[in-house]
């Protein structure tokens, strides 16, 4: 049966799911004045109502362990176990503001992490400090502000960001108190040097690219552009989102970048938590880790510390040392994959991808043709006489217990479908996503109509947002006073 | 072979062959030969044994400590029924909820969690969560800046040093001049607000309980903002509203803070959780996600994310905060927390830590070298001022596994002596006892 | 094919203008409209509030885009389409009829910058 309550609807008077100690202290009385004026309406329920109700709860969702997840540009790879419980172990639960001499198993974490992903990515130093990939943005466009503040360069206020780009991307920068000014991109995606050229002076702060692009297209001339922004005297900042196809085999360091963020959630596998907690550490070249914020930890002979003094860093921009369960999780991992698999990762990602491309591109209208990355992007059917959309075979693929690709990114593509399997799947899961697929097109084909009402096997058909956003119900006090 | 990638040799030749390539190396042939095939300086591959051996060493260097301090992290109970349930793979491995149809249990728990956090802070809307309570607090400066199109806020000099530097941080790249009001005698000085407050502000942000724990009254403040149409936000430990007098009270437009202490373990700093809830006017510059209540065309009562048209991916350069994620699972978590511990537990766990807290405070003024700073009422962070060393204070407290109050000497020099002490409802007799004789034998 | 009001001063930017005496009265377009899709909110701004060509004024949002809309000429708000703020959705229904503003002109000559409906009509095809 369908299980339809929230948990203020199971609720009833003088039912508990806890149990504390008994005080052993008195009762110390607050001022009337400062009490709260009205009772919270909390849920009162016994401990085994609330783990059926949110066990139920859980059943309305889709997780990377039930089945395929392409969701590009999110990178839903597989996320160990292990992973889970070592950032479980009660040894890491310290309170942030316990000495060093008495952390240093987690400082080590957190300086092992940093130097490894240093390594990967060909950058000089990293702080774990932010919380996630548009929190890494934020901070990595406060350095690029920072160095030119610092060189006395302040109207480098600019930043180039592609008509591609993420959404994060030029949001970051109005956030950072920066202009983010458009390029426009070859049909690929890539940068069109011209433009570029056009767009480069000295109020140009720096450019913020991801490689490969949100088409799935690598910048094959980021030799050239690095050489072109460096010269003329701005910063390259590289959205660490598409990181995985590259992991073990080039380095964004290496390529001319400065400064760049990584998502741990995605490349790193620490799990995505239905939007979060994520974590997403800013790397940058050895004449930028002045600015990187506080606290910084920092390692001297065997012993490590923590360093929050550092006058010329942009300040602080989380409460403690970042999200260091998130960080646990992606140091298991770099541990797990190693020296012998990194390289792997990025192969095969990129394999599978193409695999499924070409496997389904008479199908569907590849936006771009060519070998791509770890993702790429099909321009919606390529039968369009029936009218069928991207939107329309998204939903009809639900019923088939696929999670469908991102859809309707990148902007630039009309009806873009993005798919990106990642490196975890099996050539029997690529090969069954395929058929789906095929499938859904001969629907069609045949019977747009099936495909336009699904779907059909979910525990709630399509939804009627407009009604939600012109009439906000948004708690559940708003529903009792319906 | 390797357990995370299920590729067979024939897997992989059958696949190329389908791409028409003939080898892997194929597939990256457009990256400069001079970018690829770097040797890198990483650990070896590890074996899950190796890598439980190599955690259990790490973890050996951290030393277990009975915490005596909070200041923003606070050592609560956590039920055992939460991890479990955060732990779903269902809820750990899911995205952001962008297909609503299979997406219903994190959109769920999502508006389950809204609904907590404004019966707890008496507001309108919240949004589904931010990253901590410091990031939420500088957002809030950002949505009453946009709001009031003004570019300057004001900020109590008695609000946790920490979030003061992460909201100075976010002001200076955007250009907002923050002002700070003055203390006077541990809480917000009402005096000097009313000096300094003019139409140049967007509004003023404070915090109660205080950095030092101080309960502070916000009486009057309404009346004052509305002569310069200026917004209202408030910061607290949410846990504590439980009892006290709440944003909604003071009629307040913004409601941020730290969830932490609703059973979050301390986690050496993270992943926390902040909240950010505002009025229905306001709700429409609210950053982040929100979930609202539709039905589907069968009728059936759904969730979706809502008011999408104020976030990133649609605005991009015109949005007003670039936040993307949310702490989905730490929302999970507090829903659980305050499902678990109810209506009765959650005042429960708050009186005792509060209890607790008065008891440390009483039994340490009675020893020689103590004394307090102000005469003000407190929650679960208290104020001792001390004639005694410091260090040695913290040294011996160590050595007998406690970690000891936090001393103000961190943030100002000048304040060396005072020692801000916390006790949460894990806190037993006997462990504050111990902790009374420690420093009384000093 | 969307519908373009003949006698209506146009802006590539999909606003129309219909001037009365001094006064003139703003909207979107049926294109535009179209292209939003279902709208579900209308940012308003206040009366006596000045306008500037070519300056937003106002906001659309509708399930999943956001548009500004910018002022076609300069002048002063005398009057808001309150309407909009519970039933945005009337643009959807008639956007020549449901306008957003009106505005005292400032210049009458700026009128002379805009599209005519045939002109716009080229651009939108």
């Amino acid at each position: 049966m369908y299980y339809d309550k929230l948990i203020f609807e199971i609720s009833n008077k003088n039912r508990v799911g806890y149990s504390l100690p008994k005080s052993e202290f008195k009762n110390y009385t607050l001022p009337s004045e400062m009490l709260r004026n009205k009772e919270a309406l909390l849920p009162e329920v016994s401990e085994l109502e609330a783990v059926r109700h949110y066990t139920n709860v859980s059943f309305k969702n889709f997780g990377v362990e039930k089945g395929f997840y392409p969701l590009g540009s999110c990178t839903m790879k597989y996320n160990p176990k292990i992973n889970q419980d070592l950032s479980n172990m009660l040894e890491f639960n310290m309170h942030p503001y316990s000495p060093a001499e008495t952390t240093q198993g987690l400082l080590e974490i957190y300086y092992e992490t940093q130097r490894i992903l240093s390594e990967l990515s060909g950058l000089d130093t990293f702080t774990l400090n932010p919380y996630a990939g548009a929190h890494g943005e934020l901070a990595g466009l406060m350095i690029m502000g920072a160095y030119h503040m610092k060189r006395n360069d302040s109207k480098r206020t600019k930043v180039i960001v592609p008509d591609s780009a993420h959404g994060t991307n030029p949001a970051s920068a109005t956030v950072a108190g920066l202009t983010a000014v458009e390029v426009k991109s070859n049909y690929d995606g890539t940068v069109n040097i011209a433009a570029l050229k056009e767009m480069l002076n000295d109020e140009i702060a720096g450019i913020m690219l991801t490689n490969p692009n949100t088409l799935g297209i690598f910048e094959k001339d980021i030799l050239e552009i690095a050489k072109l922004v460096h010269d003329a005297g701005g910063l390259l900042y590289y959205d660490g989102a598409n990181l995985n196809p590259l992991l073990g085999l080039a380095r964004p360091g290496d390529m001319g970048f400065d400064i760049m963020h990584i998502n741990l959630h995605k490349t790193f596998s620490t799990p995505h938590g239905g939007g979060g907690p994520g974590s997403g550490p800013v790397g940058v070249k050895d004449y930028l880790v002045e600015f990187l914020p506080k606290p910084v930890i920092k390692k001297q002979g065997n012993k490590y510390y923590i360093e929050d003094t550092n006058e010329s860093c942009i300040g602080q921009i989380s409460h403690f040392y970042g999200n260091i369960g998130v960080v646990l999780k992606a140091y298991s991992y770099l541990l797990t994959l190693g020296k012998e698999n990194f390289h792997k990762v990025g192969q095969y990602s990129v394999l599978n991808a193409n695999y499924i491309k070409e496997s389904l591109k008479n199908d569907y209208l590849l936006a771009i043709d060519g070998i791509c990355k770890h993702e790429f992007v099909f321009d919606g059917l390529i039968d369009k006489s029936q009218n069928v959309t991207t939107l329309d075979v998204a939903k009809r693929l639900l019923d088939y217990d696929v999670h469908p690709p991102t859809v309707y990114f990148p902007l630039v593509v009309h009806e873009a479908l993005m798919i990106e399997p990642t490196e975890t799947e099996s050539k029997a899961t690529l090969d069954s996503f395929i058929d789906v697929m095929r499938i859904v097109a001969e629907e069609a084909r045949t019977n747009p109509e099936l495909v336009k009402g699904a779907p059909y096997n979910t525990v709630v058909k399509r939804l009627d947002e407009a009604t939600a956003a012109r009439n906000p119900i948004v708690k559940y006090r708003d529903l009792l006073n319906q | 072979m390797f357990k995370y990638l299920p590729h067979t040799t024939d897997d992989i030749q059958k696949m190329l062959e389908v791409i028409g390539v003939n080898n892997i190396e194929d597939l990256f042939s457009e990256i400069p030969t001079e970018l690829m095939g770097q040797d890198l300086n990483v650990p070896s591959s590890h074996s899950e044994l190796e890598l439980y051996q190599r955690f259990t060493e790490l973890g050996a260097k951290n030393k277990k400590l009975i915490p005596f301090v909070g200041a923003g992290s606070y050592d609560h109970y956590t039920p055992s029924v939460i991890r479990h349930i955060i732990e779903r793979q269902e809820f750990l491995t899911a995205y952001t909820p962008y297909q609503p149809e299979i997406s219903q249990g994190t959109l769920q728990y999502i508006f389950e969690y809204q609904s907590l956090i404004c019966e707890l802070t008496n507001m309108d809307v919240s949004n589904a969560s931010m990253y901590d309570g410091a990031t939420a607090t500088a957002e809030a400066m950002f949505m009453a800046t946009s709001n009031r199109k003004k570019d300057k806020i004001l900020v109590s000099k008695t609000i946790n040093p920490n979030i003061i530097e992460v909201i100075k941080t976010y002001a200076f790249y955007r250009n907002i001049t923050v002002d700070f009001i003055e203390e006077k005698d541990g809480e917000t000085s009402i005096e000097d607000f009313k000096a300094k407050n003019s139409k140049e502000y967007a509004g003023i942000i404070v915090q109660s309980p205080n950095f030092y724990g101080i309960i502070e009254n916000y009486d009057g403040y309404r009346e004052i903002l509305d002569e310069t149409k200026g917004l209202l936000i408030i910061n607290s430990d949410i846990s504590t509203y439980s009892l006290l007098k709440t944003p909604g009270d003071y009629q307040a437009d913004i409601a941020v803070g730290d969830a932490q202490a609703l059973g979050i373990p301390m986690g050496f700093g993270g992943p926390y959780i902040g909240y950010m809830a505002t009025t229905n006017k306001l709700i429409r510059k609210l950053p982040g996600r929100i979930c609202g209540v539709t039905k589907d065309s069968e009728g059936k009562r759904a969730f979706v994310l809502t008011l999408q048209a104020r976030e990133q991916h649609i605005r991009r350069e015109k949005a007003n905060s670039n936040i993307c994620s949310n702490q989905s699972l730490l929302a999970l978590f507090v829903t659980v927390y305050l499902a678990i511990m109810g209506k009765k537990g959650l005042i429960e766990a708050q009186t005792n830590s509060f209890n607790a807290t008065h008891y440390l405070y009483e039994e340490v003024l009675k020893l020689d070298g103590f004394k307090p700073v102000y005469d003000k009422p407190f929650f679960k962070d208290c104020l001792i001022e001390t004639t005694k060393d410091v260090e040695a204070i913290n040294r011996t407290l160590l050595e007998h596994g406690i970690l000891g109050p936090l001393s103000l000497g961190k943030f100002d020099v000048l304040k060396q002596n005072l020692l801000l002490f916390s006790a949460t409802e894990k806190r037993t007799k006997s462990q504050i006892d111990q902790l009374v004789s420690l420093l009384g034998a000093l | 094919m969307s519908k373009v009001v003949n006698g209506l001063y146009y802006t590539n930017t999909h606003e129309w203008v219909k001037v009365e005496d001094e006064f003139a009265y703003i909207g979107i377009t049926d294109y535009a409209q179209h292209s939003l899709g279902e709208i579900v909110f209308v940012e308003l701004p206040e009366e006596e509030d000045s306008v500037e060509l070519g300056v937003e004024f106002s906001a659309i949002e509708s399930v999943k885009a956001a548009s500004d809309v910018l002022s076609p000429v300069s002048g002063t708000i005398v009057l808001v389409n309150d309407d909009l703020e519970d039933s945005p959705e009337l643009i959807n229904e008639d956007p020549y009829e449901n306008w957003i503003i009106k505005v005292e002109l400032e210049d009458k000559s700026e009128l002379n910058s805009l599209l005519s409906a045939d002109e716009y009509k080229e651009i939108i095809e």
